[in-house]
């Protein structure tokens, strides 16, 4: 690994540069909310670099919230990859890139799924460092620090980036600017950091005990915390469609009209949904709420698939800051480590108004 | 690494077939008989009993159908398809010699290479012998491979037991013991046993328990009262299979439908054992 150091006013020349290369997604502010765009060269000045959390994950560059798999003639089906882009995707947070880490167990592995990973393979990660705010659950979760994952890693330390190279591709792009970074770091450069990662460290305001979740899921598998969140649960599916490792997608064919081809589309779907696990013929595995509530927390604190191993939650609060009632991997992980109190749910069943 | 990932192969691609014989079975169960177009892929399909397809009707969609047939009898593929939503009615409008997309075979399939020289019973609720005839055939075709093989069928009335000529057959052979029943008889001419399928148990004929797979397959609420049977005949545990209906997207563990807890029935199952049931606890 090899680090190296980067003027905080190269920054933006340095991606303007890369941006001719292929499309450059960053986080902008948008009306209060922040969200992964494609930016022009000339509009690198408005990224978002002070950015706590998009307000969609990155994995709608991977798996798009709606795409066509294929066009659908009487001759059968013919592959659509016409959304697959080259990008860079800048200003990812460390979480987000263990949320694409977690992903990529899912899709690149038993029989791996060659849209996503054309996508995944298509686009240059860009890391960005970050500082937690009150939501921000990804110290609990272990993934406030990334090792591997990323093209190029970029840590602000007041007037410099320190820039971690994570892949040949990312050593390519340096090679584009080699005046602009700087190979040897100072011991002055060193302590920086070290002192940046241990304020840092104690700058996150909320906890869980992620590590006890998995055995807290089995005890409590029969809780009353089921049906009290349930009771509360709108089934919106938000939750789904903001967490980074919701990976759930449902798959229908558009009908062919006279002499136009049909398509087979792919879009995100939620267990959430009344519908999700329903059969043709009506028979409903798990008609009921807390029943889908169970499946999508299992995933997210007990166990991610057999096959796809740890849980998958990766801290970064977007369900603490999305769901209208105030569901969330928080609430329900204080409810399973016996913290949250009677207070707590009346409060959220007061707040719906069904 | 991502990046040295083969990305050629499209999972989902679904393979053209023609539908070589269609009919009904009952009023609203058809008997699909299906072939790859590449001969050399339809001679070439090589698959477990108890394994499912993925069968697309263009522009109408695509759904998961355990296979029929047994894979002692390569070429074609059978299937029993039930009329219940957008993709089965559209199949059930297709004529013989139609195209359809196929893509498998998946999942996990009954362990027959464990079952060999054991006895085996097999517990039929309804459409439940889809699935179970293939594991049926594969075990009728290498007949010296198993133990004695019994087979327990109860379906709702005589109309709509499937296959009911191929089990009436099954009652002629001398090496294996075949025991029909029918929750109620509307044609007055039925000559087996009437009763739900698990008045059947006291029919069998002495069980070596821990020498015996039971497989079962059939409605969910079926499950409940064969597996008490099964317990009360000592089987192990591990050796109570059953296989089961979940909805599902896309057959290779990737679209989540399909999932119980934290295994996937299209990647994991369909082919579950009743400690798996105990464990896992949404299963049935």
């Amino acid at each position: 690994m090899r680090i190296l150091k980067l003027k905080s006013q190269n920054l933006y020349p340095f991606l303007a540069a890369l941006a001719n290369g292929a499309e450059l997604w960053a986080p902008v502010k948008k009306q209060n909310k922040t969200a992964f765009l494609p930016l022009a060269a000339e509009e690198i000045t408005t990224i978002d670099l002070e950015a706590t959390r998009t307000l969609l994950p990155p994995k709608k560059l991977f798996l798009p919230p709606s795409f066509h798999m294929f066009q659908v003639t009487a001759e059968g089906y013919k592959e659509d990859l016409s959304w697959v882009k080259e990008r860079l995707l800048f200003g990812i947070h460390p979480c987000d890139i263990h949320g694409l880490l977690t992903l990529d167990r899912i899709f690149t592995q038993n029989f791996p799924d060659s849209y996503y990973l054309q996508a995944r393979q298509k686009t240059i990660i860009l890391g960005l460092s970050c500082w937690p705010d009150e939501y921000c659950l990804c110290q609990s979760t272990h993934t406030d620090i990334i090792e591997e994952g990323y093209d190029l890693f970029f840590t602000k330390l007041e007037d410099e980036y320190l820039v971690w190279i994570g892949s040949s591709r990312g050593d390519d792009l340096v090679r584009m600017k080699p005046g602009f970074f700087e190979e040897n770091l100072n011991e002055a450069d060193i302590q920086k950091y070290i002192e940046w990662r241990e304020k840092r460290a104690q700058a996150f305001q909320r906890r869980i005990n992620y590590v006890f979740m998995p055995d807290l899921m089995e005890l409590k598998y029969r809780d009353s915390l089921w049906e009290k969140a349930a009771a509360a649960c709108l089934a919106c599916g938000s939750c789904s469609m903001v967490c980074p490792t919701c990976n759930c997608y449902n798959v229908r064919d558009e009908i062919l009209l006279a002499g136009k081809p049909g398509r087979r589309v792919r879009e995100w779907d939620s267990c959430t949904l009344p519908e999700y696990s329903q059969v043709a013929g009506g028979e409903n595995f798990r008609e009921k709420k807390s029943a889908r509530l169970k499946l999508w927390y299992t995933h997210k604190l007990q166990a991610f698939g057999s096959k796809y191993g740890k849980p998958s939650c990766v801290g970064c609060g977007r369900c603490l800051v999305t769901c209208p009632v105030g569901i969330n991997v928080y609430s329900i992980a204080s409810a399973l480590e016996g913290k949250s109190t009677d207070a707590f749910w009346s409060r959220l069943h007061s707040e719906v108004k069904p | 690494m991502i990046s040295e990932k083969n990305t050629q192969n499209n999972p989902f691609v679904p393979e053209p077939a023609r539908i070589v014989r269609a009919y009904h079975l009952t009023q609203d169960v058809k008997f699909f008989q299906v072939r790859l177009v590449d001969m050399e892929r339809a001679l070439g399909f090589r698959y477990r009993p108890g394994q499912f397809a993925m069968v697309s009707v263009l522009g109408a969609g695509e759904a998961p159908f355990s296979i029929s047939s047994p894979p002692s009898r390569p070429g074609l593929l059978e299937f029993c398809i039930r009329r219940v939503g957008t993709v089965t009615n559209a199949l059930f409008r297709l004529k013989e010699n139609s195209l359809i997309g196929l893509r498998g075979p998946y999942g996990n399939g009954f362990p027959v290479e464990a079952m060999q020289g054991k006895d085996i019973i097999i517990v039929v609720g309804g459409l439940g012998a889809a699935p179970l005839r293939s594991v049926l055939l594969y075990c009728l075709d290498n007949r010296d491979l198993f133990g004695r093989i019994s087979v327990l069928y109860g379906a709702k009335r005589p109309a709509e037991m499937i296959f009911r000529e191929e089990y009436f057959d099954l009652k002629k052979r001398g090496d294996l013991e075949c025991h029909l029943a029918v929750d109620a008889d509307d044609t007055g001419q039925w000559p087996e046993n009437i009763g739900v399928v698990t008045t059947l148990f006291p029919k069998l004929k002495e069980v070596n328990a821990v020498n015996t797979y039971a497989l079962v397959c059939g409605p969910p609420v079926m499950y409940k009262y064969v597996i008490r049977e099964l317990i009360k005949l000592n089987i192990p545990k591990h050796q109570i299979l059953m296989t089961l209906e979940r909805r599902m997207k896309c057959g290779v563990g990737k679209c989540g439908h399909c999932a119980i807890d934290y295994i996937y029935t299209c990647l994991d199952g369909p082919v579950f054992t009743y400690w798996d049931v105990l464990h896992m606890r949404e299963l049935i």
